[in-house]
């Protein structure tokens, strides 16, 4: 009697931690997707972006630093080999694109050019995309440590050796608010 | 504070997987009993010589009832886009092309496919989701709402719908739709019963007078069953809707990170105060504000909590503000 008690005891514990165990393993799954969700939208923006500056260089010439910055921007994040070179230039791509949507609305020419109109939804919604990507790979990052934090999954997750996934930090020159200075340009 | 916005996203998920079970057994139920009482009444079932041995009106109800509900649940959707007259986006025009961006966007924060994006043809500003779950969703804004609404209202609008599919309520609208359309059909072939077979039933009541009261009571609460369900289907379809919308409100907000985008959408739509005229009686329920135009959304308590799809509009708003540390 008491054998048959302590094996289904024990069935139930193994069927437990299987549990358990898959329910971490698609955590961290559902963590690297989302991390590749915004890899995803960061090369969407780079090709974005010389059909925009090619769009809008005829009518904005005097802002030529602005646009030639974007490309400058863009070039580096996409040579970029480590995950802090890269971090620093798509932070800065957000700003000098921040910037150049935000002077684009000085330009009564390109408030009426189709093409310039389409350009600008499109990089509005790559960026908006960005920044949801993120906002769900914190998410996803919480629900993940979460687990790995409480009792008694704690207990698998040292044993099976899983670790803490890093949080999104919003850049710095993510949360500058884009200087439009038209005294200067 | 973040972590009990989480878990209650969960509990939202949890709750309507728990209540989409109880729909089916209730309505297993109720199809039961309808077609155990024609078999009974009507058809003689255990009720000694002349009467039909196996229950045939029960078996045949749970048939007929579970395929026409299976068919809601898989069809209901494009059946209501298609009675709707929505058509994919367009996008070559540019508002419909933004439609479908801002869709992408709150796809993607939602953590969910992005579901399919439909136009209606109509001036008045609506929109509402639909889908048997996240994979097979749409999403279907009136051509009035693309021209009323700026670019971060209308993500505020299409938040909310998208947080009807993450937190599976377009699913259970499906299923309660899907059931309620059984139910009516079902209803409405015992309602026909009761006029060929009444003169039977009464006969061999008569006989056996002892079970005759028992019977007859029965008989009246199976009849009253017969006559009511429709109307207490409806009941429970505006019941599930309304108490969904304050939630779809406050995660749509989560999902945008800003409440007053959809405060501000709301208060364009509560001005336009025509009914919207493609969309059907029977998707009253799943659109963002009511279509039907009715004052009744606007007041609270009373009839408005028994027969009203939506909450007071004023309140929707006020609720969205204060998320947002506006002091009214």
């Amino acid at each position: 009697m008491f054998g048959i008690v302590l094996l289904v005891v024990l069935v139930l514990a193994a069927l437990w931690l299987v549990g358990q165990f898959n329910g971490l393993v698609a955590l961290r799954n559902q963590v690297q997707n989302a991390w590749s969700q915004i890899d995803v939208q960061l090369k969407r923006r780079a090709d974005l972006i010389p059909n925009l500056v090619n769009t809008v260089k005829g009518v904005m010439k005097f802002e030529q630093e602005t646009l030639e910055k974007v490309m400058n921007a863009r070039a580096r994040a996409l040579s970029a080999t480590t995950v802090g070179e890269r971090g620093a230039a798509e932070g800065e791509l957000s700003q000098g694109l921040g910037r150049l949507l935000a002077v684009m609305e000085n330009y009564p020419e390109l408030k009426s050019n189709q093409n310039a109109l389409q350009m600008q939804e499109e990089l509005s919604a790559t960026e908006n995309k960005i920044g949801f990507a993120r906002q769900f790979y914190n998410d996803v990052v919480m629900k993940f440590n979460t687990a790995q934090q409480v009792f008694p999954t704690n207990i698998i997750a040292g044993m099976f050796n899983f670790k803490p996934s890093e949080f999104l930090q919003v850049p710095e020159t993510d949360r500058a608010v884009p200087r439009v200075d038209l005294a200067t340009s | 504070m973040d972590t009990n916005q989480r878990s209650t996203f969960y509990e939202l998920q949890a709750n309507n997987r728990r209540n989409s079970v109880l729909l089916v057994l209730l309505f297993l139920a109720l199809v039961g009993a309808l077609g155990l009482g024609l078999d009974v009444f009507f058809l003689g079932f255990g009720r000694g010589e002349g009467g039909t041995p196996v229950p045939v009106a029960t078996f045949f109800g749970l048939l007929f009832g579970g395929l026409y509900a299976m068919q809601g649940w898989f069809f209901g959707a494009s059946q209501v886009l298609a009675a709707s007259q929505a058509r994919a986006v367009d996008l070559s025009i540019p508002e419909e092309k933004q439609f479908q961006n801002v869709v992408e966007e709150m796809a993607i924060a939602a953590g969910v496919p992005p579901p399919k994006a439909y136009v209606l043809p109509d001036s008045d500003p609506n929109a509402f989701a639909v889908g048997r779950d996240p994979a097979h969703a749409s999403i279907a804004v009136t051509k009035g709402l693309l021209q009323a609404l700026d670019r971060e209202e209308l993500q505020g609008v299409v938040g909310h719908e998208m947080s009807h599919v993450r937190n599976l309520d377009i699913r259970a609208m499906t299923l309660v739709t899907a059931l309620f359309g059984a139910a009516m059909l079902l209803s409405d072939v015992a309602r026909r019963g009761l006029y060929w077979g009444g003169g039977r039933s009464s006969r061999r009541d008569s006989r056996d007078s002892g079970g005759g009261a028992i019977m007859l009571v029965l008989f009246l609460l199976w009849m009253m069953l017969a006559v009511l369900a429709p109307f207490l289907g409806q009941l429970l379809v505006f019941a599930v809707s309304r108490s969904r919308e304050y939630l779809a409100d406050a995660s749509g907000a989560e999902l945008t990170r800003n409440p007053l985008g959809l405060a501000s959408a709301l208060r364009k739509i509560a001005s336009a105060h025509e009914p919207t005229r493609v969309i059907t009686q029977g998707t009253a329920h799943l659109c963002i504000t009511d279509p039907r135009g009715m004052p009744l959304n606007d007041k609270e308590g009373g009839m408005a909590n028994l027969f009203g799809t939506h909450p007071p509009i004023g309140k929707r708003i006020e609720i969205l503000e204060s998320m947002a540390g506006v002091v009214a």
